[in-house]
């Protein structure tokens, strides 16, 4: 890839413009065809379906975060549900503080759930959770500062690989499990939910849940943008560097360490952003979202749509999610499993680039098979696969 | 209806009419106590029973249980007692004789927490007596915990009497226990009472020991007071017997489950997510073949787990090797793609488990020489926690001695120290890949019969395991099955000693932390290979 002059042009390749016009449309669209288009119009799109693609666009955003970290620097994550999570528990608490008194024992300081287990008074943690600038914060810090500690301890440590995987995987279950004990002071398995408004506005009414979406949709345009950014400079080739040969870039004197550090916490505050603007549009966050499950299912979106293609992360969690809602509503339901199973094996042993990886490859053989042999080596793209694991 | 009253005013008449025929007869200690009953207040009853224990009549101990499950009437208009059989049927406590109609004023005994404290006091002393040694001692302990005086005379005839070393131990503790109660025992045999019950040293004592009447003289208090320190560090110390033991049992079933993630992960390198569904389908396997026995040779139950082993081990085997050959041999050196493709595989193999057994728990059952428990000091240990911790050290060993002697396990080791030599040496690695994963998940199908005892078997069975085993290989130590059981039974006991002070999910978690800070100091886990090993 060339480095061009203007960083907007180096930043934003025509695929990149593609996705984001379509995203563009897309965010202005919908909230239309939801809000103007009368119901018996063929062109309306139901409220429903206005919280179900803003879904789609959160996970989105978690998968762009997870491909940032996978994709380019080869740091697997199997914990980025936590910091999803996270996040999505900071705006829950911000929307359980706006209840107010119209929870169902009326106090007007401490949510129902710590009436209902007699605590006196609201725990220290849950201060400043009334206003809304304090939570936006800490759906950004909360996730952030964690990934940062556990990246610091990790990665100082040269925990790589699939070690990492695990030790990941370990820190969400041990959130999980956390989370599920009611005098953590979290609602319990239960977890938040009954929420009223949001910064004023009824979260049910279809004008907040198009604004909710148009939100997702800014939030994805912003996250591409800075993951483009990134990936594109110099950080971002040294990041490569990192993921294809992490000991000869030691070797060459740059500081791993911290490299990945950036790129980890980055990630995680990109998830908790997703996750903070899941839970208004879905309505709920319980300690199950901190399920390892949840966060491997994350990395197979990744997968699926092309690790280490942005716009690939993107696409994967649209259409496996939508598969998903596909197989998980009708008849098919007992078959979900075994889609998703297959999908994990199959991508990983048939289209190991993903779908944009493989459409990208097939793009660029065809280029370099012209008679242009001194292009060939700057434009092909980032090898995908890693032949070298770190030696 | 006015010749149905008649009748009964009659019946009634003639009853009364034999009692008081028979009272001058029969009367006597038994009899007298027994009319207490009749007086409808708990103190009378309560004095009725501890005459009715006292007199040593053959009706006695009927007539007690009889009241202890409310089965004891008295008519007071003709002043007789009634037992009602199980069946319904009744008869005079007195006489022991069937009654033909039922009077008409029977009412049942009242009973109190009071009088149950003195029936269960009275049974005690009556079955002190009894020839079974398990009743005795059973009595004995019911004395122990009622300390009643009464029960004293039967005490002493029992300690003559007693041949049995542990029932006699009992009796003398019984005894020691209420003479610490009475308040005109002489002082020497209080002391003499107080190392008795210390002797016996558990909460119980402690109980006996706290509880010694106001009146007790200084000298006495002071050496119970010494007896409960005594008692209190003991009971302390058997607590953390106890909780190695718990530690010891989870550090088995951990150990169990991680084993034979330590072959494939440890020694292949591979990373398995779908180990812990060999592992459930080892559980299932064991369903499958119970129900086969109890459906056509149910006398062969005993046996099921003896057939199941070897067959768990050649299902998950087999299922190892199939998924070795079918998605891992195409992704060596690929580990992050490996742990998705086998997580896939996971999924696949929970859901078809699912559509074919169901979604719920399935039952599997105990050979009767797994169920039951034993005591040890103040701890019980059940037989199945038992077996299955010698079964693991046997599985243990099986495969230290499979990897040390036999040729496949020379093999194996050639090829996990240097592929590329191993190969020119003419070993087929490809062969030897497959057939250590078919060990590495046959082991988690043995594993999975020995679970399928102590926890559900259903579809998640394996996934409960799977973030615990890693924890459990990746703190050992790779590619070393000793560092795989030291691993194991250190994580099993430190939760086991943390959960007393915080809880069992804050334990996990507290544990589930300290792995994570340990990996940071030790990235290779305990027993890390050194060497040029590191590198493969």
């Amino acid at each position: 890839m060339r480095i061009g002059p203007f960083p907007l042009t180096r930043i934003l390749d025509r695929g990149a413009w593609v996705f984001l016009a379509l995203l563009a449309a897309f965010s202005v669209l919908v909230p239309l065809a939801n809000l103007l288009v009368p119901p018996t119009s063929p062109f309306h799109v139901s409220t429903y379906a206005v919280a179900l693609f803003g879904k789609y666009l959160c996970y989105a955003l978690l998968a762009l975060s997870i491909d940032l970290i996978w994709g380019y620097a080869g740091i697997l994550s199997l914990g980025h549900g936590a910091f999803f999570a996270l996040g999505g528990y900071a705006m829950g608490m911000y929307l359980m503080r706006q209840i107010g008194t119209r929870g169902v024992y009326a106090d007007p300081v401490r949510p129902d759930f710590m009436v209902f287990l007699n605590w006196p008074e609201l725990p220290w943690y849950w201060y400043g959770f009334d206003m809304f600038w304090f939570a936006a914060l800490m759906v950004l810090l909360v996730p952030g500062l964690l990934a940062f500690v556990f990246g610091w301890f990790a990665f100082r440590s040269r925990v790589t690989g699939v070690y990492l995987s695990i030790i990941t995987q370990a820190l969400t279950y041990a959130l999980m499990l956390g989370f599920f004990r009611n005098n953590f002071g979290f609602g319990g398995n239960n977890g938040l939910t009954d929420f009223k408004d949001i910064l004023g506005f009824n979260v049910q009414a279809d004008g907040t849940r198009a604004a909710l979406f148009f939100s997702s949709c800014v939030a994805l345009a912003l996250g591409f943008f800075i993951c483009r950014a990134l990936v594109t400079s110099k950080y971002g080739k040294v990041l490569i560097a990192v993921r294809d040969a992490e000991a000869r870039t030691r070797f060459l004197g740059y500081r791993v360490e911290s490299y990945k550090l950036f790129a980890f916490t980055l990630s995680a505050c990109m998830a908790g952003v997703a996750g903070a603007l899941y839970v208004p549009q879905v309505g709920i966050i319980n300690p199950s979202e901190f399920a390892p499950a949840n966060s491997i299912e994350a990395v197979i979106w990744v997968a699926v749509g092309g690790r280490g293609t942005l716009t690939g992360a993107v696409l994967g969690a649209v259409l496996v999610n939508y598969g998903k809602t596909f197989f998980t509503t009708g008849l098919l339901a007992p078959y979900w499993l075994f889609v998703l199973g297959g999908l994990f094996i199959g991508v990983t042993l048939l289209l190991p680039r993903g779908i944009i990886g493989t459409l990208q490859h097939w793009w660029d053989e065809r280029r370099s098979a012209k008679p242009e042999p001194s292009e060939a080596p700057q434009t092909g793209a980032a090898p995908l696969t890693n032949p070298h694991p770190a030696e | 209806m006015h010749k149905i009253f008649d009748s009964a005013v009659a019946l009634v008449f003639v009853i009364g009419l034999m009692i008081v025929a028979a009272a001058p007869l029969r009367a006597g200690p038994y009899e007298d106590s027994l009319a207490r009953f009749l007086a409808d207040s708990y103190s009378d009853t309560d004095a009725a029973i501890g005459g009715v224990a006292a007199s040593g009549h053959v009706m006695a101990e009927e007539v007690i249980r009889a009241l202890q499950d409310r089965r004891l009437m008295m008519s007071p208009g003709s002043k007789t007692i009634v037992i009602k059989g199980a069946s319904g049927a009744l008869r005079n406590a007195a006489t022991g004789q069937p009654l033909a109609a039922p009077p008409a004023d029977l009412t049942d005994v009242r009973i109190n927490n009071r009088v149950r404290r003195a029936i269960d006091a009275a049974l005690g002393s009556l079955t002190l007596l009894s020839p079974d040694a398990r009743r005795r001692f059973e009595a004995a302990q019911a004395v122990f915990k009622s300390r009643d005086e009464s029960a004293l005379p039967a005490l002493d005839t029992a300690i003559a009497k007693e041949i049995s070393q542990g029932v006699r131990r009992a009796l003398s503790q019984a005894r020691a226990a209420v003479i610490l109660m009475q308040s005109d025992a002489k002082e020497a045999d209080k002391l003499a009472a107080v190392a008795i019950v210390r002797d016996r040293g558990d909460q119980d004592a402690l109980a006996v020991l706290g509880g010694l009447p106001a009146e007790t003289a200084a000298p006495v208090r002071k050496a119970a007071a010494d007896a409960v320190g005594s008692i209190q560090n003991n009971l302390a110390l058997w607590s953390g017997v106890q909780n190695a033991w718990y530690g010891l049992s989870l550090g088995s079933v951990l150990m169990l489950a991680a084993i034979g993630l330590a072959i494939t992960f440890g020694v292949m390198g591979v990373i398995n997510m779908a180990h812990g569904e060999m592992v459930m389908l080892g559980a299932y396997t064991t369903f499958v073949v119970q129900e086969i026995i109890r459906t056509s040779y149910p006398g062969l139950f005993d046996w099921s787990l003896a057939v199941a082993i070897p067959l768990a081990f050649l299902v998950a085997g087999i299922v190892g090797i199939g998924i070795e050959r079918g998605i891992i041999r195409f992704l060596y050196g690929r580990p992050l793609e490996t742990l998705l493709a086998t997580w896939g595989l996971s999924l696949v193999l929970q859901q078809a488990v699912r559509t074919t057994f169901g979604p719920t728990n399935r039952e599997v059952g105990s050979p009767s020489w797994m169920s039951g428990a034993f005591e040890v000091g103040q701890i019980t240990i059940t037989y199945n926690r038992l077996w299955i911790i010698v079964f693991t050290l046997l599985v243990f060993v099986a495969l230290l001695a499979l990897l040390r002697f036999t040729r496949l396990g020379l093999e194996m080791r050639a090829v996990t120290q240097n592929r590329a030599m191993a190969a020119s040496m003419g070993i087929r690695t490809a062969r030897i890949d497959a057939l250590t994963f078919g060990l590495g998940s046959g082991i988690a199908g043995i594993a999975g019969v020995a679970l399928s005892q102590i926890d559900n078997v259903s579809p998640n069975l394996g996934q409960g395991y799977i973030i615990d085993s890693f924890m459990v290989v990746v703190f050992g130590g790779v590619g070393n099955l000793w560092g795989t059981l030291v691993g194991a039974f250190t994580l099993g006991i430190a939760n086991k000693f943390l959960e007393p002070y915080a809880g069992a999910v804050l334990a996990k978690i507290a544990i589930l932390v300290l792995i994570i800070l340990f990996i940071q100091k030790r990235p290779r886990g305990m027993f890390a290979l050194r060497g040029r090993a590191v590198e493969a």
